[in-house]
């Protein structure tokens, strides 16, 4: 099959180049992102003294996941006297979401696999809002169908034709499948595998996992070592496993750290009552909804808009100067706990008297950088020859990694307009670089870079796209490379600082919804201790 | 030595004509790869299975064409010839004759399909080795392969590229097919001229090629009437009406006095016996309700429905969603249509809103004493959603306290599986469910579920003048006989689709 290969790359590549040279002029759209004026104001360090000191019992600093699952368990103990201060003009971090005439549709993360059964916090939170029926730790509990993603849920397009399915299929010789099944079965012996005290090998969150150096070991080499190491040479089923590190980790097999690579297939045991195991709960905005939920009921004590730039505490309090947008001045907050919930690494920058040994850990790890387009389209992209179009439809020979449709989960007798969410995290060069790239770059130049490589499957994309607004996320993910998730040097995060606790994915040392969430609610529960409230634990 | 050096200028515009043909060769047969796949998904749906089967297929076909060629031992350049215009008169009407078998019902048409494919595989696959052994005496070997597969691959690159933007949608499957077969016929005319010396019956090989060139010269003028003809079958009846809209093909036929509706090329109704679908669709749910005054009907834009609900005097509106204005236009409008609906479209009681049913029901708050979906068969996945259970329990909302509503459910008897998932998703809907069937005889036997927060007995008498249905005959269509009988079912839901899924494969065993 290496002719078709060839001839089928070679078409996409002329179809790519037409795309280009026939220059239709480009849909309008914005460019947008973290607000980098307000974040890298902090280099300059000339800050006004504060005019007022507001005292709250907890501060929470960074709505993001981390940063609202602290609040949401704060409120489950009863205890409501918390701010949140959120640095962008909305809140939910990597999970934040827009809207336009034609649907909602995500920024950032966009959809939540079937949580695990460690992911106790989680299962809460979903039951909480609605989303999961009955008993929130049964083995198979029922989700709500609307969010459950509708069928059909992902297919590839590969060499030149859409098939079910993210599992390359379409020409790919059978010693090659054998590879599929070995390597699965092992992913499946890795999902089973517990130590002499029961926790499991990979858990989700990590932080329940063994620490036994067997597992830990592999840590220390990459996924694509991994691979070699045991045999797995398949092309097509290195693209896979690349697919899903630069998916969830934003970086490739060659970076990412083995531990990492098998965590992502070995961690998730939810199942459903009502779905199968591979199921994931999406909403038009993606994991927008739940943000969307959370922030309503704390919108009273929400303030957007606010840099934090000196963090202090003394034997009565911890404090935190920020700079209010909206107010146009400088406010000084006084708490008896703070949750530090936004990322790691800006911590030494704002936290003068920060410990050496933290210091050191936050600096640990950085951060890969991500584009996230939005696509308005006046009505549905042809479906192209084979499978169906897919909630997630995913280009074999992309640098991206495809798109997503925002209203899959509508319930309607006819297609109309809709807005796809394409992807791309910066996997192939180094951070700093490509961050650089991402800020320098226009967006014109962008969107005929995104047109070029989904008119490679859909050659209208061009004329119905009325839209192409270019979200990007600068510091996105923290990179799991060896030596990223159990480094001594990291370790002391999780203990926090006296009374500064870290609620953020970073601590983990992967950027997924529930280790931000239970950062956020193992922060909470310290928080409450601290403070003498009778509480049990979310975490079990 | 000026007469080596003009052989061996000779010997090398030969080389070259060889390669280029070698070109044209190889670009031909990827084509008819591409029409036979093409038309295989467009005539049988599935495109992965039909462009896989075919292509696979085809590359065995080559291989066993390439082992094949070591038995031509002598008069290669007249064997080349003969192969070309073979190929080009087997691939070049192979689309032309497919379409037409498909139409025509002319045999089974997979086994025509694949041997179609499989003979220009191997006349294809016979090629490239005759080639090369013609050239083997001028070339060095490892030259030799370089070339004339750089040239081969190179042909497949300039076809892979040119049919889907400009072949297939300009010309057409059938008009592409007849052009690669001029440019085969073309090749081995142009190899009788370049070997004329070489050759010994020429004479018979040119007259075989100058006809191959006519005849595939008036396919190629030809191929317009030939689809319009083969569209004809297809639809058997003379077309009296055919639009596109943005949602559909709509295509009215009349034979007689049997007037047909057909949207993407599917049959809707008969007007010879709709009214036996129209009055089990309506009358088993409605008559026995005497306090129904508002109804909702869902699809049905040919106003069928409407008219047979148009009956009881009690009923005192009708909201019709149809989707397409395109539908609603033409049967209110169209005079020998409006005949036929009894111009039910046209009432003052009823309001046409085109909308698409979810939007509309999720933005409305009204409540119905009876609701009919009449939406196609779940043959999309977009569709299919229209046979869930959120969109039942959406349905349900809108239903009076006594309210009742009737879902038209595909075939007991063609798609039982099928028919039981849907009872079932209403069913998960906390609905009570009254599944029956009716004899319509240009669908078969057809099904219905009723269903509604109460049980449902079946009218003990019609008072409105029927022409299919009795009260008798009433109760028994809620029997099932054993072959269409209850089976187990999985309820259809939006993350599995399983009715989508069961029944294209139920419908697949039907329909050829």
């Amino acid at each position: 099959m290496k002719r078709r290969d060839f001839l089928a790359s070679c078409a996409a590549l002329a179809v790519a180049g037409c795309g280009e040279v026939k220059g239709a002029p480009l849909p309008p759209g914005e460019l947008a992102g973290g607000n980098l004026e307000r974040g890298h104001r902090l280099r300059e360090k000339n800050f006004a003294r504060p005019t007022e000191v507001r005292r709250v019992p907890v501060l929470i600093v960074g709505a993001g996941i981390g940063g609202l699952s602290a609040a949401w368990r704060l409120e489950r103990a009863g205890f409501r006297d918390f701010a949140i201060l959120e640095l962008e003009s909305s809140v939910g971090g990597n999970s934040r979401y827009g809207e336009n005439a034609v649907s909602a549709y995500p920024l950032g993360a966009h959809y939540l696999p079937l949580p695990t059964r460690e992911s106790r916090a989680v299962r809460e939170l979903l039951a909480d809002l609605g989303a999961l029926q009955g008993d929130p730790h049964a083995a198979r509990p029922s989700y709500d169908e609307r969010l459950l993603c509708h069928a059909p849920q992902e297919r590839l397009h590969i060499s030149g034709l859409w098939q079910d399915g993210l599992w390359p299929r379409l020409g790919v010789a059978a010693a090659e499948r054998d590879q599929y099944v070995r390597f699965q079965e092992r992913m499946a012996e890795f999902r089973e595998a517990r130590d002499g005290q029961g926790r499991r090998a990979f858990a989700l969150p990590a932080a329940l996992s063994s620490n036994e150096p067997r597992w830990r070991e592999l840590d220390r080499i990459t996924m694509r070592q991994w691979l070699r190491d045991n045999g797995f040479d398949s092309p097509h089923l290195h693209w896979y496993v690349n697919y899903a590190c630069r998916d969830d980790f934003g970086v490739g097999i060659g970076e990412a750290s083995a531990w990492a690579g098998i965590h992502y297939f070995a961690c998730r045991n939810g199942e459903a009552a009502n779905a199968a195991a591979d199921s994931v709960l999406t909403a038009p905005e993606g994991n927008g909804w739940i943000v969307k939920r959370l922030a309503q009921r704390y919108a009273d004590r929400t303030i957007t808009g606010a840099l934090a730039f000196h963090i202090g505490q003394n034997r009565r309090a911890a404090s935190a100067d920020f700079l209010l947008e909206h107010e146009n001045r400088v406010v000084r907050y006084e708490a008896e706990q703070l949750v530090w919930a936004a990322p790691l690494f800006v911590l030494p920058h704002v936290a003068p008297e920060l410990p050496a040994s933290l210091v050191a850990a936050a600096r640990a790890g950085d951060h890969a950088p991500w584009l996230v387009a939005n696509l308005t389209l006046a009505e549905m992209p042809s479906s192209g020859a084979g499978a169906p179009l897919a909630w997630d439809n995913v280009l074999y020979d992309s640098p991206a990694l495809g798109y997503v449709v925002a209203t899959h989960q509508r319930i309607a007798a006819a297609p109309g307009p809709t807005v796809l969410t394409y992807y791309h995290a910066f996997s192939a060069e180094p951070p700093k670089q490509a961050r650089e790239r991402l800020l320098n770059t226009p967006r014109e130049t962008w969107a005929r870079q995104i047109l070029a490589d989904l008119g490679r499957a859909h050659p209208e994309i061009g004329q119905v796209t009325q839209r192409l607004d270019v979200f990007r996320h600068g510091h996105a993910m923290i990179r799991p490379v060896p030596g990223t998730i159990w480094s001594a040097a990291r370790q002391p995060l999780a203990r926090g600082w006296e009374r500064v606790h870290f609620a953020h994915a970073d601590v983990s040392g992967m950027s997924l919804f529930e280790e931000a969430n239970y950062r956020g609610v193992r922060a909470a529960e310290q928080v409450l201790r601290r403070l003498a409230v009778r509480v049990g634990t979310a975490l079990g | 030595m000026a007469e080596q050096a003009a052989g061996a200028a000779s010997s090398r515009r030969l080389q070259f004509a060889l390669l280029a043909s070698v070109f044209v060769v190889a670009a031909c047969g990827l084509a008819y790869e591409l029409i036979a796949g093409a038309l295989a998904s467009y005539l049988l749906g599935d495109s992965v299975t039909q462009f896989s089967t075919v292509i696979g297929a085809y590359l065995f076909a080559m291989g066993v064409g390439s082992w094949l060629s070591k038995f031509v031992e002598r008069d290669l350049i007249g064997r080349f010839v003969q192969i070309e215009l073979a190929v080009g008169l087997l691939g070049g009407f192979t689309a032309a004759g497919l379409f037409v078998a498909f139409a025509a019902h002319a045999g089974p048409f997979r086994v025509l399909l694949y041997g179609a494919v499989f003979a220009v595989g191997v006349l294809v696959g016979l090629e490239i080795p005759l080639v090369m052994r013609i050239l083997k005496r001028d070339v060095a070997f490892n030259e030799l392969v370089a070339r004339v597969l750089s040239f081969d691959y190179l042909g497949a690159l300039a076809v892979s590229i040119l049919f889907p933007l400009l072949l297939a949608p300009h010309l057409g499957l059938v008009r592409t097919g007849f052009l690669f077969g001029l440019l085969n016929a073309a090749v081995a005319l142009w190899a009788l001229w370049l070997f004329r010396d070489r050759l010994a019956r020429r004479t018979g090989l040119l007259a075989a090629g100058l006809s191959s060139v006519a005849v595939l010269a008036g396919g190629f003028a030809g191929a317009g009437q030939l689809t319009t003809m083969a569209e004809g079958w297809i639809y058997a009846d003379d077309i009296i009406h055919a639009e596109n809209t943005p949602y559909q093909r709509i295509v009215v036929t009349r034979w007689r006095d049997d007037v047909r509706l057909f949207l993407n090329q599917n049959l809707q109704f008969s007007s010879k016996d709709e009214y036996r679908y129209h009055e089990a669709l309506v009358h088993p749910g409605l008559a026995g309700m005497a306090h129904a005054r508002r109804v909702l009907v869902l699809g049905g834009g040919d106003g069928f429905a409407v008219r047979e609900i148009l009956k009881y005097p009690n009923i005192e509106a009708v909201t019709l969603v149809d989707l397409d204005p395109a539908m609603t236009r033409l049967f209110s409008s169209a005079s020998l249509l409006r005949q036929l609906n009894g111009d039910a479209l046209n009432s003052p009681k009823l309001k046409v809103v085109n909308a698409d049913a979810v939007r509309w029901l999720e933005d409305h708050a009204d409540a119905f004493d009876f609701i009919v979906a009449d939406f196609p068969d779940p043959s999309s996945y977009s569709i299919g959603k229209l046979y869930s259970a959120p969109f039942y329990r959406l349905l349900t909302r809108h239903l009076a306290p006594h309210g009742r509503l009737v879902v038209q459910a595909t075939s007991p008897f063609y798609a039982r599986q099928s028919f039981w998932t849907v009872v079932a998703t209403l069913e998960d809907a906390g609905l009570k469910t009254a599944p029956y069937h009716a004899l319509v005889p240009s669908f078969g036997e057809w099904g219905y579920i009723l269903a509604g927060r109460e049980a449902y007995a079946s009218p003990e008498t019609y008072t409105v003048p029927l022409r299919f249905l009795t009260a008798q005959t009433t109760a028994a269509m809620f029997d099932f006989p054993a072959d269409m009988a209850r089976v187990d079912a999985e309820v259809n839901r939006l993350n599995n689709q399983v009715l989508v899924r069961t029944f294209e494969s139920e419908w697949r065993h039907v329909v050829r």
